[in-house]
């Protein structure tokens, strides 16, 4: 657990909230107002303002970068990489991480109250873009005095961010970290998504997404996190977890029940996730996810969405990660390298997935800290 | 700092300030002196991931892949020099590997170990067994030198394709030597090579 800066600058914290100054004009050409925005800080702002790193989450993360989760109690998903003396070390960096727009850990989503109606948005919650997601960040940088950002960071869903940051804001991004990520959400991301979303929608409960005042659609949600969790995953990886070792039984049961350790394992994970995340932000935040093309919101070459650009990037991807596959960094590479931009990328291995990034990877570690210590 | 004598000869030619990408770059030691002594901006590529991450940590830009496949992201003349040190002899197609630095690069430093130097012809004359020497030291089941070639085999090459030396450096042991008898006598040769047709000229 970290301890908050001395600042009594209330702005800065765990658990911060803000109201956004003005209204956010997205993607889908609504405009969304009011937008709050979740958030947490670690360290202290340097006086010149030039010590901030923005780290992204993925899917289904949130804002508990390095704090314990307020509803599980487990520690903060990052908690191994960001703190004192850590590779994205606090006693250097100023560190930001908010709940993305869409999201249901206090910045606004479906689940918030549309002020026209009085009533949880749940469907006619306007449709967010990744980039919707990054505009938003920076009006909350503009609220905290963070003109420039050291460098951005994100893993998965994250990474998106983070290039859609270099992308969009240029100027203000000095370095870019992109973890087991992609430009674009292929056809088989958008199929596990669509799997995902079906089995939300299909569960009785779910009710059109209006189940605010009643039961949540948990059961569907559940099956959505199970699929999406086995392509976090790799098959060398559940082997060596699960094999096809039985639980807590000796024998099968010819049945369907859970007979298998993974099944078991699924299970627990699909239900511990419904505890903590809204079904219709699912459907939000993986919609974004598959709009997400950095190339075609550039004309269609990926090099255009990076031309003249003084950032510094570094990717990392995982040899058995096959959610992200290491030839969609590539292809961010070549683009990086035909803008001429200053670019460095390393496959790690890890028998671990997509999930890689999220574990004890001590490359990892050393790469990120090597290129956030690293001057120009 | 002491750089390996090939790396300190190639930073020696390398005009201050120049755009250079380092093939086959290792631990990045040769990018990290061109940037802090020649103010060189300067890139690499390596295979190694371990290197990568070194290279990284020292605040390099260092991109993970293989001399082999991934010279052709790079776009035409997109750097003045392509540097290809100890890595030509380990290229599956060093022919095209040496096509692409002068396409990549306005100029291209290539240095490699001579098979033609008179300790590895005596030790396969006398010997009759491949050569195992300091700068050839594995053998030869395990060597990652799979294309072997001596200063005058680069030479003729170099003829054949039309590609103009701008300057070489021979080395025995970590002294120069001249070119005269290089062919026996140097361990090691570093070229500066430029393509016939470019004109010196930017742009």
């Amino acid at each position: 657990m970290l301890t908050t800066p001395s600042s009594l600058d209330q702005r800065f914290g765990l658990s911060r909230r803000v109201v956004l100054p003005e209204p956010l004009r997205l993607d889908g050409g609504a405009l969304l107002a009011p937008v709050e925005i979740a958030y947490e800080t670690y360290g202290t702002l340097a006086a010149d303002g030039g010590n901030a790193v923005l780290v992204c989450h993925a899917l289904t993360g949130d804002q508990h970068l390095a704090s314990a989760h307020p509803r599980t109690g487990k520690p903060g998903w990052w908690q191994r990489m960001v703190g004192p003396g850590k590779p994205i070390d606090t006693d250097r960096f100023f560190v930001i991480c908010t709940n993305v727009l869409g999201s249901c850990m206090g910045s606004t989503g479906p689940a918030s109250v549309d002020p026209s109606t009085g009533r949880p948005y749940a469907m006619a919650f306007p449709v967010i873009t990744i980039r919707d997601m990054v505009r938003a960040q920076a009006l909350l940088l503009d609220h905290l005095g963070v003109a420039r950002l050291a460098a951005v960071v994100g893993g998965s869903m994250g990474g998106m961010q983070a290039l859609s940051w270099a992308a969009t804001f240029p100027e203000r991004v000095e370095k870019c970290v992109v973890i087991a990520s992609t430009a674009r959400h292929s056809a088989q991301n958008i199929a596990f998504h669509e799997v995902g979303r079906q089995a939300v929608m299909a569960d009785p409960n779910w009710r059109g997404g209006d189940y605010y005042d009643s039961e949540p659609p948990a059961a569907g949600l559940a099956v959505a996190r199970m699929a999406a969790h086995i392509t976090y995953l790799s098959e060398a990886g559940l082997t060596e977890k699960f094999g096809r070792r039985l639980q807590a039984r000796a024998q099968k049961s010819f049945g369907f029940d859970a007979d298998f350790q993974v099944e078991s394992y699924l299970r627990h994970q699909g239900l511990a996730f419904t505890d903590r995340f809204d079904a219709n932000s699912y459907l939000y935040i993986t919609r974004a996810l598959d709009y997400f093309d950095l190339a075609e919101e550039h004309g269609g070459l990926l090099a255009n969405a990076f031309r003249g650009t003084a950032t510094r990037f570094c990717l990392v991807s995982f040899d058995t990660d096959w959610l992200y596959p290491t030839a969609e960094s590539r292809s961010i590479v070549h683009a990086l390298m035909a803008a001429g931009a200053p670019a460095s990328f390393v496959e790690l291995s890890s028998p671990f997935g997509h999930d890689a990034f999220l574990l004890d990877s001590p490359e990892l570690d050393r790469v990120i800290h090597g290129f956030l210590s690293a001057g120009r | 700092m002491s750089l390996r004598p090939d790396l300190a000869i190639i930073a020696a030619h390398l005009p201050a300030g120049a755009r250079a990408l380092d093939i086959g770059c290792g631990d990045g030691e040769l990018m990290a002196a061109l940037r802090d002594e020649r103010g060189a901006d300067v890139r690499g590529l390596e295979l190694d991931p371990g290197n990568v991450a070194a290279a990284v940590g020292r605040g390099l830009s260092v991109i993970q892949g293989d001399a082999d496949t991934d010279l052709a992201g790079y776009p035409d003349q997109s750097f003045d020099y392509a540097i290809l040190s100890q890595t030509l002899q380990t290229a599956r197609a060093p022919d095209r590997v040496l096509d692409e630095l002068l396409r990549i690069g306005r100029f291209a430093f290539v240095s490699f170990p001579n098979f033609a130097h008179w300790r590895v012809r005596l030790s396969l004359l006398w010997g009759g067994r491949m050569p195992v020497t300091r700068l050839l030291p594995e053998r030869w089941y395990d060597t990652p030198n799979i294309h072997h070639l001596t200063i005058d085999d680069f030479r003729a090459h170099l003829a054949e394709r039309g590609v103009i030396v701008e300057g070489a450096w021979f080395l025995s042991g970590d002294k120069q030597t001249g070119s005269a008898a290089a062919n026996f006598l140097a361990e090691h040769a570093i070229f500066l090579l430029r393509r016939e047709q470019r004109s010196l000229d930017r742009g």
